[in-house]
């Protein structure tokens, strides 16, 4: 029996890993210069509101990764946001039934459509930039019809606003009173991260971003699998749903829009390859993170608003291009 | 013994192609059987059949002595028939385990995996195959070699009584290759029969039993590997005794040297490559697929890198790092794929001979002389014969043979006098086929220097004043064109490993 020349030895693959540090560094290069910068910035009220501030776009950045890692993109996490919390309202003011209804409706609403966008995908051989951009705009319209374009307030339901604002952690810890709509981010967090990493469904997202064709011919259903992804990112878009409602103690119908680029960008800043294949929760966290603490900062460093929305986009150029370097090294 | 697959009268049409006549297979238990034809003569397209991926229009297909339905990659696993593919398919990003239990992944309640088990799995065939590779190592870490063993070790795990390798040496040396050999024999002691398509007659001999020989969609004979000379599969691979063409090969002993590449390298890809072409001459490469003739071009024309090697045009030595120093050098090339790469398809005939000129049409603010434009591209519609109804119908609405004719007016029209033509018929129907024949030699007549890379061997021959000859990279032989040369001849220079060549050297 001859062996290889040379076994190389397993190289590490750099790639994914670097990216997460170099995210995580710049997010604590941040931190510092703006606590150095204000002294107003490190209290634990705006650590919090920075924190508060993250939980709906970090939710939907998590709903994004799924389908980035797919190959594909979801450009209606933002509509279909509000159109569950939309529902939520109908189901919980108009229709007047207790809360766990509200709550399951939401997620099984987002659930749906998820479903939808992914029969699009994947059935009817739609692009999913396209297949999404519809249903962004479906969602939209929907949302102000049967709100009849007025804001679904949930002052009958007491508990609702707990969803987000009241602080489980603050009843048992009085003094980290973490709001509760962070709390659900960071168990989203790891539960969507055990999906993806040791789930049968998280192997076929990295796989189907990888080499499709490849995971068709191994006799995998791939259009199934393709379809739970984007109904499982749609639920986690339910989720979000209820997060902003229960803050706003309301269904805004008009918002919505642009919460996708804002998601998207985060998937990015993370370290999620457009292409698909790879990407990490843990990324997308630290993605959604240094987005909201670079506009905290500048906010509390009085910039104006108009250059936040500047530095942002400077920031999405700057962690793509650092990633084609990265990548380009690596090739070579 | 009955047969582990009995394939018979299979039938495959796809637009335009009969890519299946009636063909026929067998494969015995413990055997491992080579399938040998040209490219396009159906190897691939019947093994696809026999892994599921495509339906045959008719004809039956018994594994084991039942007739069976293969509708699908699963039913072939099921049956026990792996299939390594040309192209390998593999999922980079993952490891190597998670690529080999792809669909079949151990699993424990609520749909979560079992790495553990997924790893020590995967390590267990690597044990059986006696080779060691790190189940967990990321597949794009691993070499191309050990990549084929990751597809080996998948076809193996769904205990396949039935292996198939489309060439599966296409990218591994000598040593890699051997280790491959040692793997297929320990499959064969133990029962497996093994498909092994490839093109390299050497490797047939070495490894094969048995050798099935298929032209044109057709079965043409199986014969015993070892007591069959390689020219009675060659000639049987080639079928017709060519009717003998005549070739007008002009005298160019006084012509002037237009183009000479010295000593071309890029990797493993293209090795040393040398030769020249003279102003009217037409000189044609031919090989089998992937013996490095594009790539060749590519890396004269400066769309690729190179590692070394010289370009001399015209007697100078030209500096080429992309297309536009090649384009300024005049040299031209026509891509095998139009479509994609030498035509905007949506744009009229006007815009596109001027495309690559517009420098010349337009003036200091950039703005374009339609009437000169208009001008040039019926002159060129004129001189090339092209056949549209105006200078503006768009591209995309003419024939095959019309869109090539534009891509020539469009490079002649750039003074390039080097032409490089890839694949120039293909796709392109046989009466136009010969018109643009005609064109090439006009041009060549016209003291162009023509290079013509082609996989069809009538084609070459038809056109070609010399004849190269590639494979694996290397150049292994100039023929003389003209009926003195048979494709017998060019067929054997083009399946010569390395060290075929150098013991002709020797």
């Amino acid at each position: 029996m001859t062996t290889l020349p040379a076994a190389t030895p397993a190289r590490k693959p750099a790639s994914g890993a670097q990216q997460k540090l170099l995210a995580f560094a710049s997010l604590i290069a941040l931190l510092v210069f703006f606590s150095v910068a204000s002294p107003n910035f490190l209290q634990t009220s705006n650590m919090l509101a920075i924190l508060q501030a993250t939980s709906v776009n970090g939710v939907l950045a998590i709903a994004a990764t799924l389908v980035i890692i797919t190959g594909g993109i979801d450009l209606s996490v933002g509509t279909l946001m509000t159109f569950c919390a939309v529902m939520a309202g109908v189901i919980l003011t108009n229709a007047g039934m207790p809360l766990p209804f509200g709550i399951i409706g939401a997620i099984a609403v987002g659930a749906i459509c998820g479903t939808i966008s992914g029969t699009l995908v994947a059935k009817m051989k739609i692009p999913p930039f396209i297949a999404t951009l519809g249903m962004m705009l479906i969602l939209k319209g929907l949302s102000l019809i049967i709100s009849g374009t007025k804001p679904i307030y949930f002052n009958d339901t007491p508990g609702f606003s707990e969803i987000s604002t009241g602080s489980l952690i603050g009843t048992f810890v009085p003094s980290v009173p973490v709001p509760n709509g962070v709390l659900i981010l960071f168990v989203l967090a790891l539960v969507i991260s055990y999906v993806l990493n040791r789930t049968v469904l998280g192997r076929y997202c990295f796989a189907l971003g990888s080499n499709e064709e490849a995971v068709r011919l191994s006799g995998v259903n791939t259009d199934a699998w393709k379809i739970a992804i984007y109904a499982l990112a749609g639920s986690i878009c339910g989720i979000a749903g209820l997060i902003i409602a229960s803050r706003l103690n309301s269904a805004q119908p008009a918002l919505g829009l642009g919460y996708e680029l804002d998601a998207i960008a985060a998937v990015v800043i993370g370290g999620t390859s457009l292409a698909g294949g790879r990407g990490s929760i843990l990324g997308t966290i630290i993605g959604a993170l240094i987005m909201a603490v670079l506009l905290n900062g500048l906010r509390v460093m009085s910039v104006a608003q108009e250059w936040q929305t500047v530095v942002t986009g400077g920031i999405i150029i700057a962690a793509v291009y650092a990633d084609m370097l990265r990548r380009r090294r690596a090739a070579s | 013994m009955t047969p582990l697959v009995r394939m018979t009268g299979i039938d495959k049409h796809f637009p335009g192609v009969h890519a299946l006549r009636a063909a026929r297979f067998d494969l015995m238990p413990g055997e491992v059987h080579a399938l040998m034809g040209e490219n396009g003569a159906g190897k691939s397209t019947l093994m696809k059949v026999l892994s599921g991926i495509y339906q045959p229009d008719g004809g039956t297909v018994e594994v084991s002595g039942e007739p069976v339905t293969i509708n699908g990659p699963r039913a072939a696993q099921a049956l026990g028939i792996g299939i390594i593919h040309q192209e390998l398919a593999l999922m980079n990003d993952l490891t190597v385990a998670q690529n080999i239990f792809i669909g079949r992944e151990p699993r424990r309640s609520f749909g979560r995996l079992d790495e553990a088990q997924l790893n020590a799995d995967a390590s267990a065939i690597f044990a059986q195959m006696k080779v060691h590779i790190d189940p967990k190592a990321e597949v794009r870490t691993l070499s191309v070699a050990r990549q084929q063993m990751v597809e080996i070790a998948k076809a193996l795990s769904f205990r396949s009584g039935i292996l198939i390798m489309d060439e599966p040496t296409a990218a591994l040396n000598d040593a890699e290759t051997n280790e491959l050999f040692a793997i297929i024999r320990g499959l064969k002691a133990e029962g497996v029969g093994v498909v092994y398509i490839s093109h390299k007659m050497d490797e047939i001999r070495r490894i094969s039993d048995r050798v099935t020989i298929m032209r044109d969609g057709a079965y043409v004979g199986t014969v015993h590997s070892a007591e069959t000379p390689i020219e009675t599969i060659i000639s049987m691979m080639v079928g017709r005794d060519l009717e003998s063409v005549h070739v007008d090969i002009p005298d160019l002993t006084a012509a002037p040297v237009a183009l000479e590449v010295r000593g071309l390298n890029r990797g493993r890809i293209i090795r040393d490559v040398g030769f020249s072409v003279k102003q009217g001459e037409i000189l044609g490469f031919a090989g089998l697929m992937g013996a490095g003739r594009t790539e060749v071009a590519r890396a004269i024309f400066g769309a690729d890198p190179r590692d070394g090697g010289e370009i001399i045009v015209h007697g100078k030595p030209a500096t080429i790092r992309t297309p536009k120093d090649a384009v300024a050098a005049g040299i031209g090339y026509l891509s095998e794929d139009r479509k994609h790469f030498g035509l905007a398809l949506g744009l009229d005939v006007r815009a596109n001979v001027g495309m690559t000129s517009l420098a010349r049409f337009s003036n200091a603010m950039g703005v374009l002389d339609e009437a000169e434009l208009e001008k040039t591209a019926r002159d060129y519609i004129a001189q090339l014969a092209i056949r549209t109804p105006s200078d503006r119908q768009e591209v995309r609405l003419l024939s095959g043979g019309n869109q090539q004719k534009i891509v020539i007016a469009k490079w002649l029209l750039r003074d390039c006098d080097i032409l490089i033509f890839d694949e120039p018929t293909r796709g392109i129907d046989v009466g136009a086929k010969a018109e643009i024949y005609r064109l090439m030699q006009a041009l060549a007549a016209d003291g162009k220097a023509i290079i013509v890379i082609s996989s069809e061997l009538p084609e070459v021959l038809r056109l070609s004043h010399r004849i190269a000859v590639m494979c694996e990279g290397r150049l292994t032989g100039i023929l003389p064109g003209g009926p003195g040369t048979r494709q017998e001849d060019i067929m054997r220079l083009a399946t010569m490993k390395h060290s075929a060549v150098e013991e002709a050297l020797a």
